[in-house]
């Protein structure tokens, strides 16, 4: 092996790295919120609507979890100008996304409806809750906590997953890697850059999400225990 | 122009390399994946961490980075005139493998901890323990997600296309090129997908569904 390594021709580009960075975590961030929205109320429309609808929900979750997500990104992409929709590649890579991890959520979202226990529901009866008030102190929020850690593994799937977005040029991370490599002819440098920069965000996803726990369910932060 | 016969028969080659390729990814990353599941569930602190490591690392990158890298590296090593299904299959094996050692990993672990101490008591070998008593049980708990993951490996294979391989995704962009009919050539591809990993799919939850019957 007479390869030089050379990680010296990268330095002049680490704003734009950090730039790559910034750019992927807000691509995430912005499908990882409308996709878990998305998620859950297709979860809920499964367990609870029309049978339609239980059909209709049910045709897009198999759909999306047997094709590849770079065919949808490009479905998504293409579909968007064919309908005469002029959208730059960053709007395409979110929607994709979202509709991507929507169907993911739906079915993690879903096992965790299935799981709530029918006494609790007997039990939110007797105390006179409304049936609004059931579904969402006793079905839901429970729930979405017992599948919490499925959820956050989902969700640093898709910020790595957020990678493919770069084949319709969406900026983010790998996008700017790309960019960088045909500037310096480095690839391999800068990819190895890349993949280190990957580890270190899909460190800190996983914590922001630890920590959000403690934020949203007020049994860990008190007790110290899951539900 | 349109989608002709011609280019239909080109995206279902593509298809079939979409198959091979997910079939070499599937058997590397067994091999890999087993070997570390065992390293990860290993007596020796060493051999645990060390693997542990690895696993992170690889699940910490995205797959589309880790075929950069094998298909520039494998240049830097000096193989710079290899197919593109060398640095795509390598690349695929090394995924597959870390995601396998973690769900054979758990399924290892789920077996109830007196079968082990079980065999111990009748003496037999650490390996007559494994074989005999361990495996047959795990693999069973294994069947289910193993083949789910299945379907992750043929979806992902779609990334090989930007190291050039032409399978089905790749098919599709060539196709595509010609014809400039995106959004049909993708419907196309998409379907060729859905018919790959739906049997899959539904075989997994099947199993899953034997399993906890087996259970209740």
């Amino acid at each position: 092996m007479t390869y030089q390594f050379d990680f010296s021709a990268l330095l002049p580009y680490w704003p734009l790295f950090l730039e790559g960075v910034w750019l992927t975590l807000k691509l995430s961030a912005l499908a990882t919120i409308f996709g878990f929205v998305v998620g859950t109320l297709c979860a809920v429309a499964r367990a609870e609507g029309p049978r339609w609808l239980k059909t209709v929900v049910a045709i897009y979750v198999e759909m999306i979890r047997n094709t590849p997500l770079l065919v949808q990104i490009f479905l998504v992409y293409f579909g968007f100008a064919s309908l005469g929709l002029k959208v730059t590649a960053n709007t395409a890579a979110v929607a994709a996304l979202v509709v991507n991890v929507g169907a993911y959520t739906c079915e993690i979202v879903r096992a965790g409806l299935e799981s709530i226990h029918k006494s609790q529901l007997e039990a939110a009866e007797c105390l006179g809750l409304t049936r609004t008030q059931t579904y969402w102190h006793v079905i839901v929020r429970p729930a979405i906590e017992r599948v919490y850690p499925a959820l956050t593994s989902q969700y640093v799937l898709l910020m790595l997953a957020s990678s493919i977005t770069s084949q319709i040029s969406a900026e983010e991370l790998t996008a700017v890697a790309n960019r960088i490599q045909s500037d310096t002819f480095r690839s391999f440098e800068t990819y190895i850059v890349t993949g280190v920069l990957y580890i270190i965000l899909s460190f800190v996803v996983r914590l922001a999400f630890t920590l959000f726990a403690l934020v949203i369910f007020p049994r860990r932060r008190k007790l110290g225990t899951a539900i | 122009m349109s989608l002709t016969p011609v280019h239909i028969e080109f995206i279902a080659t593509g298809a079939l390399w979409t198959v091979g390729l997910s079939a070499i990814a599937f058997v590397g990353g067994s091999i890999l994946g087993f070997a570390l599941a065992l390293a990860r569930i290993s007596p020796v602190p060493f051999v645990r961490r060390c693997a542990g490591t690895y696993i992170q690392i690889v699940q910490g990158t995205p797959l589309l980075v880790t075929l950069f890298l094998f298909y520039f590296g494998l240049a830097v090593v000096g193989f710079d005139s290899l197919p593109a299904i060398v640095a795509a299959g390598l690349g695929l094996v090394i995924y597959s493998s870390a995601f396998l050692a973690e769900i054979w990993r758990g399924c290892l672990e789920s077996v109830p901890k007196t079968q082990w101490e079980a065999a111990e008591c009748l003496a037999l070998t650490r390996w007559q323990r494994m074989v005999r008593v361990i495996l047959p049980q795990a693999m069973r708990i294994a069947t289910a997600p193993t083949v789910g993951f299945l379907v992750q490996i043929v979806k992902n294979t779609s990334l090989a296309s930007v190291v050039g391989f032409v399978e089905l995704a790749q098919a599709g962009k060539l196709v595509n090129n010609t014809i400039f009919e995106p959004f049909t050539v993708f419907i196309v591809v998409a379907a060729f997908y859905f018919v790959i990993c739906y049997p899959l799919s539904a075989w997994s939850r099947s199993l899953e569904r034997k399993l906890n019957a087996g259970r209740r």
